[in-house]
């Protein structure tokens, strides 16, 4: 009898597959987006329904140029999780070109020009966000107060198609900046952090801005349970939250009037979202197990030095788009010794 | 379990192990095919040189093919019969090729040889001399990869072997005939074990067995007497696929990693199966060559999916009988286990000496439906190395075909386990790069030893033509000095000489104008005719100078 050899070993089939991981990864967002829904509105749900319907018409548009299969990238779901990671990052009260241009952007020139899934440098959705950032500050920077924001689903929409809002509303009015933002500008007016802090209950909880608590702590349970599904390396978010954490210390210990103590820092803006869904990107990470600690310290290092003497009141985007950078340079420098390779060769 | 060290190998998967299937019953003797077939080559070396004709009646155990110099062994008639033929038939190999072959056909008698003869004591034999015997019994590594044997046990005057270990860690899932062998024969394995010891004088004695087998464990503990206890452990390891992996056991066992592209040896170990543990004590105490091995026969796709002791040479398609395999449903009939084997092409491909196992997998749809992605870097396969390599940064530099890269990053460390391919979220048939790009490396080595060895002839004939004009140079020079140093002597002396010299030509030439030549026979035309040469010659000379051109 005769047998049509086709494979060479291993012949078992292999687990997991891409769809699977970034499917797992979406799930791993839901209760931190679900939080950020709650306490910034429906505006939140509406951004990422449109970084998704744009990213995915993307990916489908570029792959039909570039003439490759469509289906299977789609499926593998990973426009859809940088669509949703994007739309995530933006302001929760946005025009609706604000998430179409970034996620286009994301997807067509960050992911598909640099050869697609698996060979661009840069995190797309970070590059995307950044390319908003640059372009449209004003949009950007404009945050809805913590609460329910006043505004429901149809009054978001309202905002993001036509650019209206209901009678008697103003943009101004109804925006603030974020936490991070505000304590940022008061520190340069030269007023002690905790005056500051205490001076604005509306914004300031205890250890960070009030629903940001809520909203980082669920993306950290979110993101604990990828680790320990091995979804994610444990060495990005442990590293960068280590160095984020250790030099907010140092310098919260060194002068507490003019620095925001560690856990602020930690549970504020995009931290918890960056360590454990954004930094983890593996194809913009770094590989190696000890790389993947330098990279991730790296990020963490970089936001607080964004946060604190930069021109941006958050810095996880910045900070992962320039370690991207550093990646192939890492890599070089921390590949682990093989199995009977003597030390010092 | 008695104080037995334990290490940590890295990487490495829990896998499904499917043992279960294959040992409920006892290990059965295949019977006699009708036909044998026997290829030259079923271990890693020369092919064996064939020493019967066609026609020729063998016995079993007689040799049929000589071992060509060093690294090969030797094949014997696995039953008695007559020589059909000497011809290339279908081999189980990954390539799917025909080699050459001894085909027998079975006289039913099996018939042993008479030089089938134990070796009484073998403890008295020197090393070498116990080494000849087990090459000349043609027994090779059977745990796979066929490797002589008696070039195991010759640990050369530059290592001392300190540990022996029997590898019984049998790692792969499926397969289970090392496990039946420590089961019924541990003696076997054992008295095996004691000869290999004493071919290496080595100090201490390992057997490794993975504690999935605790049956195996149990009977090799039994047997073992109470006077061995202190040399020889049985060391339960922990289930981690690739276990079994030589570098691996060593290093769970002893804690010593092998240095990347060293042999155990340098290290003071040696590593052998306990298969072929129990093929040696068989040639020695019972002298039967290697013509048999357990063979386990297994899968999805048997209904009696068993351990069978079967003749070398031996059809595979008997053995799926022989397991109720229901032959329409395998969609993948593989000799090896599902991590490391190959799929044959047919199934009248013989058993050879390393086969453990014909597995006969029947799910394929899984692989159909699982399409390959790019690589995302993820570093799953980098977790799961057995070596320590980065298999990403391997795919990506095999891939692009770059051979020194790939090179740097340590292609030659990979043993081919396959773990970073399973666990491949992306499903690249990574194995497969890695195999290509060692295959690329291993010919262009080829080549460049060729244009090597080119060159230099080129580089010694050119050498060759200086130092040969350097010689004539050479022996001009010393000419002109001695005729300088004879121009430096006496000049009247020369002057004289050279009137001699003169006188001497002069004399002589008148002679030969006086001696008449061609003197006998002539005819009366003839001398007339000389003489008027003669004349004319005569007149000439007394010409001047330029009458020669007058003369002709």
């Amino acid at each position: 009898m005769r047998f049509e050899p086709r494979h060479s070993s291993p012949h078992l089939a292999p687990v997991g597959n891409v769809g699977r991981l970034m499917f797992a990864v979406v799930a791993a967002l839901v209760p931190g987006t679900a939080a950020a829904a709650w306490f910034f509105g429906p505006g939140v749900l509406v951004n990422m329904a449109w970084c998704a319907a744009t990213a995915l018409a993307a990916e489908a548009a570029v792959l039909r140029l570039r003439q490759r299969p469509v289906r299977p990238a789609l499926a593998d779901g990973s426009a859809l999780v940088t669509a949703l990671l994007l739309g995530l990052a933006l302001p929760p009260l946005a025009p609706w070109w604000l998430p179409v241009i970034g996620a286009a952007f994301a997807i067509v020139v960050a992911k598909h020009l640099y050869g697609g899934l698996g060979y661009n440098p840069f995190n797309p959705a970070m590059a995307g966000y950044a390319l908003l950032l640059v372009s449209f500050p004003r949009e950007m920077v404009a945050w809805l107060p913590p609460g329910d924001g006043g505004l429901d689903l149809s009054a978001v929409l309202h905002y993001s198609l036509a650019g209206t809002l209901p009678p008697g509303a103003t943009l101004d009015a109804l925006t603030q900046a974020t936490p991070l933002d505000t304590l940022r500008t008061q520190i340069g007016l030269g007023r002690p952090v905790a005056e500051a802090m205490a001076s604005r209950p509306d914004l300031f909880a205890r250890v960070g801005g009030v629903g940001w608590v809520w909203i980082n702590g669920l993306f950290l349970l979110g993101g604990l349970w990828l680790l320990w599904r091995r979804i994610a390396a444990w060495q990005i978010p442990a590293a960068m939250l280590g160095a984020l954490g250790l030099l907010a210390l140092v310098f919260w210990l060194l002068d507490p009037a003019r620095h925001a103590p560690p856990l602020f820092h930690l549970f504020s803006g995009a931290t918890m979202l960056g360590a454990f869904f954004i930094a983890t990107d593996p194809v913009t990470a770094s590989t190696t197990p000890r790389g993947r600690l330098v990279y991730g310290a790296g990020i963490g290092v970089l936001i607080y030095v964004i946060r604190t003497w930069g021109g941006y009141p958050d810095g996880v985007a910045f900070a992962v788009l320039l370690m991207n950078m550093a990646v192939p340079t890492i890599d070089h420098y921390t590949r682990p010794r093989v199995f009977g390779e003597e030390k010092g060769r | 379990m008695n104080g037995c060290p334990a290490w940590s190998f890295p990487g490495g998967l829990v896998l499904d192990g499917h043992k279960a299937e294959s040992t409920r019953e006892p290990v059965a003797a295949a019977p006699v095919p009708p036909v044998l077939v026997l290829p030259l080559q079923q271990h890693i070396g020369n092919p064996a040189v064939p020493v019967v004709e066609v026609g020729q009646r063998v016995a079993r155990g007689q040799m049929l093919a000589r071992a060509d110099e060093y690294v090969s062994a030797p094949v014997h008639a696995p039953s008695s019969g007559t020589v059909a033929a000497i011809e290339e038939r279908p081999v189980p190999h990954p390539s799917g090729l025909a080699a050459p072959c001894i085909v027998i056909e079975t006289d039913g008698e099996d018939r042993p040889h008479p030089d089938c003869r134990p070796v009484p004591d073998y403890e008295a034999l020197d090393p070498s001399a116990l080494r000849n015997i087990i090459r000349e019994a043609g027994i090779v590594g059977l745990g796979g990869a066929g490797f002589p044997t008696f070039i195991k046990l010759n640990p050369g005057p530059d290592h001392a072997v300190d540990t022996l270990i029997l590898n019984g860690a049998e790692c792969e899932p499926w397969i289970t005939c090392d496990d039946m062998l420590m089961r019924e024969r541990p003696r076997e394995i054992i008295e095996g074990l004691k000869i290999m010891r004493h071919a290496l004088r080595a100090r201490r004695c390992l057997i490794g067995v993975e504690d999935n087998k605790p049956e195996a464990i149990a009977a090799l503990e039994g047997a073992l007497e109470a006077d061995e206890r202190e040399t020889i452990r049985v060391c339960p390891v922990p289930t981690r696929y690739p276990a079994g992996g030589e570098k691996q056991l060593i290093l769970a066992l002893t804690g010593k990693a092998v240095p990347s592209q060293r042999l155990p040896v340098e290290v003071g170990i040696v590593c052998h199966n306990v298969g072929t543990a129990a093929a040696v004590y068989r040639a020695i105490h019972r002298g039967e060559p290697l013509v048999s091995r357990l063979v386990t026969v297994t899968g999805p796709a048997m209904e009696r999916p068993r351990n069978l002791e079967v003749r070398v040479g031996t059809p595979v398609s008997d053995l799926l009988a022989l397991a109720g395999a229901r032959t329409t449903d395998i969609t993948e009939l593989i000799m090896g286990g599902p991590m490391m084997g190959f799929e044959l092409a047919s199934d009248a491909v013989p058993v050879i000496k390393t086969t453990n196992c014909i597995l006969g997998l029947d799910h394929d749809p899984h692989r159909q439906a699982a399409p390959v992605r790019p690589c995302i870097r993820c570093g799953e396969c980098a977790r799961v190395c057995p070596a320590k390599l980065l298999p990403q940064e391997l795919y990506w530099f095999a891939r692009a075909r770059d051979m020194d890269k790939v090179q740097d990053f340590h292609l030659f460390d990979c043993i081919e386990c396959g773990c970073c391919a399973y666990v491949c979220p992306s499903h690249i048939p990574l194995v497969q790069y890695y195999r290509f790009a060692k295959t690329r490396i291993w010919a262009q080595e080829k080549e460049r030893r060729k244009a090597d060895l080119a060159r230099r002839r080129h580089e010694f004939r050119l050498q060759r033509l200086e130092r040969e004009k350097h010689e004539k140079e050479e022996r001009q020079r010393r000419k002109k000095e001695l005729l300088k140093k004879a121009r430096g002597g006496d000049e009247a002396a020369k002057q004289a000489a050279i009137q001699a010299a003169l006188e001497r030509v002069k004399t002589r030439r008148e002679q030969q104008h006086a001696q008449a030549r061609n003197v006998e026979p002539q005819t009366e035309a003839q001398r007339r005719a000389l003489a008027e040469a003669e004349e004319r010659r005569r007149r000439l000379a007394g010409d001047s100078d330029g009458g020669d051109d007058d003369a002709v």
